[in-house]
């Protein structure tokens, strides 16, 4: 039986690892993430896992390169400029082929920035992560129960693909709350490393060592681990997509967005069409692989596309890419920490439809 | 009559180090407290970036290789998932006492119950002789062309003496390793640190002092005696805090 319980979307995340059998947490105060830290310390001596605060994002991110490496389940968490320092890290368990997830509850930036919800890490987690060649997967749940729901399958597809896994939070989802599910009679089983044959437990004079490692001097070498690499993110991006559409069957226009920023869309699109405008919404929620197909899908009868983010439009790159500029793509975005109105949205989008309507 | 052999905790592979580098002694003093103690199938180590980057290659426990500085944040993760394994890393001056001093002073100040290698030849040795955070006054390196000038470059850094006053550190101890007795000294203090691990009592940290003649411009021989007659005036030998913590 599950039975609801009004929750704020970073205590969600925190339950929802644990849940997903995350035995380590390893992490650095600050705001607006600082709910999962303090959930997990409460809760992880309870159920015998490992809560432990890191001297630095740095260190910790290494923590969880060193549990990762041991085949156990963990996971770290930050906000936008804490996730800066911890690609060094990131680049490395990427390198070295292993599971993790990494929860960014994104602020205002560059530098210090702010502390108000934004999208403005987009370009960062899907494009650069850290120095070299790969990817991570990215998933941008726009409710607090989504946000549950998102852990288990980020852990999972992490756990398959050998890759470390981001959730693409902002403030705004982070310091909600919201009415969440989690099943009550479910049996907590924090992981072990039993299906992770190439993790570095300790031999127990049973195999030969194994090594967990980025460094490959043969540049012959490494292109090989890298293409290799790129190959199973060709799988990745075959099966692992993930989006969500509302009212685009018959739409003119449809806009994009993600995260909380989905929402608002979706209520723009409520007021065009008491307006009689046939909007609808793309909401993707893997950003890498990003959802290429649906969104053609979505668009398929539309005129015009329109990305809203809380950022200076960055997510736009991938909507003009995914539909090869098919259809002009415009953007409507605030920033610093500022959230769109519905009201705003809408008026772009009469904007957009002008004439045409 | 005991036959001289290769620990089995050490990979029959040829090491990459140059001559008269003392990191051999080192992997083999290490290796061999392993097979000692029974531990190999119980041990993972965490090697750094430096000389002993692909450390990973030569002992022949579960190994990971860290970021640069980072060891004891990869060996707190791989302890705290696995308290019952052993778990050391080996690190060089550069990685262990500048870019990763936050790393170290915490996993110590933490009481993490690991054991830490620090090979320290007062130079980065990879890359080809840079000055060192354990660089001497008036040592000269290819960044200290001049010798090392305090009023500009600072001072050495004597880890064992600074994490000696940690509340975390259960063994920090100073050897060397340019003799047969001091080898011997030496692989007690890294027994020693295993078995304080085993028993759950703290951080410990061997710091081996050690030589570079490629990079000091010596011969093998010559290095040693600058290790003797340089080096342990400034880093004395000996133990600097020893007693459980817990």
């Amino acid at each position: 039986m599950s039975e609801l319980t009004l929750m704020k979307g970073n205590e969600a995340l925190a339950e929802a690892a644990i849940r997903a059998g995350c035995k380590c947490f390893f992490g650095y105060p600050i705001t607006p993430q600082t709910e999962i830290s303090a959930y997990l310390s409460k809760r992880m001596p309870k159920v015998g896992g490992v809560f432990l605060q890191a001297e630095s994002e740095v260190a910790a991110i290494n923590m969880v390169y060193g549990c990762a490496g041991s085949g156990i389940r963990c996971m770290t968490s930050s906000s936008s400029p804490g996730i800066s320092l911890k690609t060094e890290g990131i680049s490395y368990i990427a390198g070295a082929d292993l599971p993790c997830v990494i929860i960014n509850v994104q602020r205002g930036g560059p530098g210090l920035g702010g502390i108000q919800p934004s999208q403005a890490d987009y370009w960062q987690v899907t494009r650069a992560l850290g120095h070299g060649d790969f990817h991570v997967l990215v998933f941008a749940p726009s409710t607090v129960q989504e946000m549950a729901d998102t852990v288990t399958k980020a852990f999972d597809l992490a756990d398959k693909y050998r890759m470390p896994a981001v959730i693409l939070a902002d403030g705004l989802l982070g310091q909600m709350m919201e009415p969440v599910a989690f099943d009550e009679n479910a049996e907590i089983k924090l992981s072990d490393a039993s299906n992770k044959p190439w993790a570095a437990t300790g031999h127990g004079n049973k195999r030969k060592h194994n090594i967990i490692n980025s460094l490959y001097l043969q540049a012959a070498e490494l292109e090989e681990k890298v293409r290799a690499r790129f190959e199973r993110y060709e799988q990745v991006k075959a099966n692992e997509t993930m989006a969500e559409c509302y009212k685009t069957e018959d739409a003119d226009i449809v806009v994009a967005a993600y995260g909380s920023t989905a929402r608002l869309a979706k209520s723009a699109v409520e007021l065009a069409r008491k307006e009689g405008i046939k909007a609808g919404v793309f909401r993707p929620i893997t950003l890498w692989p990003y959802p290429v197909k649906e969104i053609n899908e979505a668009c398929k009868n539309a005129k015009k596309a329109l990305t809203v983010e809380m950022s200076m439009g960055q997510m736009v790159d991938d909507v003009k890419l995914a539909l090869n500029c098919r259809i002009p793509v415009e953007f409507f975005g605030r920033t610093g920490g500022v959230i769109p109105g519905p009201a705003e949205i809408l008026n772009k989008i009469k904007e957009m439809i002008g004439g045409d309507k | 009559m005991p036959e001289f052999k290769r620990p089995h905790a050490l990979c029959d592979v040829p090491l990459h180090y140059c001559p008269g580098c003392t990191h051999g002694i080192i992997h083999r003093l290490v290796a061999e407290v392993i097979d000692e103690m029974g531990i190999e199938g119980d041990t993972i180590g965490v090697c750094p970036v430096g000389c002993s980057v692909m450390a990973y290659d030569y002992f022949n426990c579960d190994m990971l290789e860290a970021s640069h500085g980072r060891s004891p944040a990869v060996a707190t993760g791989v302890k705290r998932a696995n308290p019952d394994k052993f778990v050391f890393t080996y690190q060089g001056d550069g990685d262990l006492a500048a870019i990763g001093t936050a790393e170290t002073v915490h996993a110590a100040t933490r009481g993490e119950n690991i054991t830490v290698i620090f090979v320290n030849n007062t130079t980065y040795g990879m890359t080809g002789g840079q000055m060192a955070p354990t660089t001497l006054p008036g040592q000269i390196t290819q960044t200290t062309p001049y010798g090392r000038n305090t009023s500009v470059e600072g001072f050495p850094v004597k880890m064992c003496e600074m994490l000696s006053q940690l509340d975390g550190v259960a063994l920090a101890e100073r050897v060397t390793v340019i003799d047969p007795k001091s080898v011997m000294t030496a692989k007690k203090a890294i027994r020693k640190g295993f078995e304080f691990q085993k028993n759950k009592q703290g951080f410990s940290i061997i710091e081996v002092l050690s030589t570079c003649p490629t990079n000091w411009g010596k011969t093998p021989i010559e290095a040693l005696q600058r290790l003797k007659d340089e080096m342990i005036p400034y880093y004395p030998l000996g133990v600097y805090k020893e007693g459980a913590v817990r």
